[in-house]
């Protein structure tokens, strides 16, 4: 006991997180071995993950540095379409799928870190509500470039065009890739979920490490005062920059694995609704709560799966069910009525003691 | 180029109306109002059933239309928002968006998801020419409206005591309190004018683009936001400012650049004009205080 009592707190909970993540694992990989598991939860596992790994990566935006994104999936999509085109690309020169999967993933979250980068240095500079709506804008930007975008390969290598497929000038044993708004076409789906589980394990490392690290003493210092911060010698552009690129890094390489989970993937799924969707799932697991992140972001991907019986009412309840929590979980009246409740029990406690 | 320009003038005039309600929630409550752009949906719809169902005349629907937005308004703001008074921003957007997915998908339960052609409600009136451009009634009609709202409004929060007791909180709500002030009234009464300029957009919108379905409202909700954003949020001429030239750069995006492209455009000014200019066009600069 007195061995657990010396490690530090946020070392558990970082344990706490990888636990939870490797049981989650192997109680699937039970349940499918005893062949209990449904077909329409197998063909979620994937997208689970996806949005736990997006719903951790707009927290260390959300949460650690204090700047609401409404862009994420944006980077998302980048992620996507450059892991697909990679994907298909290397295709002839990469036999094994697991590599291949790694490729794209890798590409797609530098690809997606760039973005961060150009769209980052602007929108830092500006605050609160006036950086959200930037956010929003980029990311209805990157949904808007990518509906124009046609990309194609043949033996002479990839080609780009915004205006049409007949533009890309194909040779005769050439195909497309992406294919405008009809997204990416006849993609050969290589992820698994034990592909996805390991990225999951590393992005938490990545974060946990970043957080508890005096990078990330920065970042939270810049989040409860940026005045106070910056008077401390902090450079705050430069932190905030980091906990964003690295966020949107994130997003692309979630956005690889859920893009390689489909035969087809048009950029109109990674919407404003969708990065609203993540936003949703930090704000209900916890502000800057990476567990909470990982447990709301797993059971509300599965929850409409779970009210399919409630077809028509599951968003509806969806919608009261998170207008109920908001108000439950910030309401002064109902925060005092709360705390009341505990102390009353922990009095009672103390006298049948 | 005068057709286009008219046409963007008229869009820009229906943009610059939901901002003005986007921009008047903002100034007194400091939140982003998510569910706005549904608001006007349901505007939309209850217009739509009385005419087309009920057989009520145009002028009436829209009072209808006005009466249940504005009433929603208030509940709208007096279940979700009032509760959060004093919560975090994020919280409050949170429950926005809360509220929007309930309208929208309420709406879906109501009205199904088939799309509703909208009744052309100014077909007996006459469009005029203009140098050889005939201007459509609507677009007359967006127009004036928008004129009308713009000099109402202005008087209003400048003549009126529940207008002057609006910029009174906007500015400080502690110290309006002290002067006894009737914040949450107040803050009501914003709701209120608010959703009913919505259910005006709502029926200028589907007169203009004729269809009608639960997620009508979303784009054009982002895009007014946009505008009020643009204009400087808080801002009643920012606002129209911001929606008339939101709409002129839409509707010339998309007759000379790119359709596809052309809501990519208007969010790149917008980008453009905030690296600048922080606040927006007509935006007051609040300076920070330790």
């Amino acid at each position: 006991m007195n061995f657990l009592k010396k490690i530090k707190k946020h070392t558990k909970v970082s344990f706490l997180n990888y636990g939870i993540v490797i049981a989650f694992y192997f109680i699937i990989q039970a349940v499918a071995v005893s062949g209990h598991l449904t077909n329409s939860l197998k063909g979620q596992l994937i997208p689970i993950v996806s949005y736990v790994i997006m719903a951790l990566a707009l927290n260390l935006v959300v949460g650690i540095s204090g700047e609401l994104s409404l862009g994420h999936a944006g980077f998302m999509s980048v992620g996507a379409f450059s892991g697909v085109v990679v994907s298909m690309s290397l295709a002839g020169s990469i036999p094994s799928t697991g590599l291949r999967l790694l490729c794209a993933i890798v590409v797609g979250a530098l690809l997606a870190g760039i973005a961060g980068v150009i769209i980052g240095i602007p929108v830092l500079r500006l605050n609160g509500d006036y950086l959200a709506i930037v956010t929003l804008a980029f990311g209805e930007i990157i949904k808007n470039v990518l509906n124009c975008l046609y990309v194609g390969v043949d033996g002479a290598g990839l080609h780009m065009s915004f205006k049409d497929t007949a533009s890309l000038n194909l040779a005769a044993d050439g195909k497309i890739l992406i294919n405008g708004p009809m997204g990416a076409t006849g993609v050969t789906k290589l992820s698994t979920f034990m592909a996805g589980t390991i990225l999951l394990i590393v992005v938490l490392v990545i974060i946990q490490n970043l957080v508890n690290s005096r990078t990330g003493l920065a970042i939270m210092a810049i989040r409860d005062n940026r005045i106070a911060a910056e008077a401390s010698g902090v450079p705050v552009t430069k932190h905030k920059l980091i906990a964003f690129v690295t966020s949107a890094a994130i997003a692309g390489a979630a956005g690889a694995l859920y893009a390689l989970n489909y035969s087809t993937i048009a950029p109109k799924k990674f919407d404003f609704n969708t990065s609203i969707l993540v936003l949703v799932f930090v704000v209900l697991g916890g502000i800057g709560n990476m567990t909470g992140s990982i447990i709301a972001a797993a059971l509300l991907t599965i929850l409409p799966e779970l009210l399919r019986k409630f077809a028509d009412y599951r968003m509806l309840i969806y919608a009261i069910v998170l207008i109920v929590v908001m108000i439950a979980t910030n309401n002064e009246k109902v925060r005092r009525f709360i705390a009341d409740l505990k102390k009353k029990k922990k009095q009672e406690d103390a006298k049948n003691e | 180029m005068l057709a286009n320009l008219i046409n963007g003038i008229s869009l820009g005039s229906v943009y610059a109306i939901i901002a003005l309600g986007y921009t008047m929630v903002y100034g007194i409550a400091k939140m982003l109002n998510f569910a706005h752009g549904d608001v006007i949906m349901v505007g939309g719809y209850v217009a739509f059933c009385s005419i087309s169902y009920l057989g009520w005349p145009p002028a009436l629907a829209v009072l209808a239309s006005v009466f249940v937005c504005t009433i929603l308004g208030i509940v709208i703001e007096g279940l979700a928002y009032k509760p959060l008074r004093n919560a975090t921003s994020l919280a409050v957007l949170i429950t926005a968006i809360g509220v929007s997915y309930f309208l929208q998908n309420a709406a879906l339960l109501i009205w199904t998801s088939n799309t509703k052609v909208f009744p052309n409600v100014f077909a007996n009136l006459p469009a005029i020419q203009l140098g050889g451009t005939q201007i459509a009634p609507v677009t007359i009609i967006t127009v004036l409206a928008n004129i009308i709202i713009m000099v109402a409004l202005t008087l209003f929060t400048s003549k009126t005591k529940m207008g002057k007791a609006m910029r009174a909180v906007s500015e400080d709500k502690g110290a309006a309190t002290l002067m006894g002030i009737n914040v949450n009234r107040t803050i009501s009464m914003t709701f209120a004018i608010g959703s009913g300029l919505a259910a005006i957009a709502g029926v200028l919108l589907c007169s203009a683009y004729p269809t009608l379905m639960p997620t009508t409202g979303a784009m054009p909700g982002i895009k007014a936001f946009t505008a009020a954003v643009f204009g400087g949020i808080g801002s009643i001429p920012g606002a129209m400012l911001g929606g008339v030239l939101l709409g002129v750069i839409e509707i010339f995006g998309k007759a000379y650049v790119s359709t596809q492209l052309s809501d990519a455009i208007v969010f790149a000014v917008l980008i453009i004009v905030l690296l600048v200019k922080p606040t927006g066009l007509l935006g007051r600069k609040i300076r920070e205080k330790v």
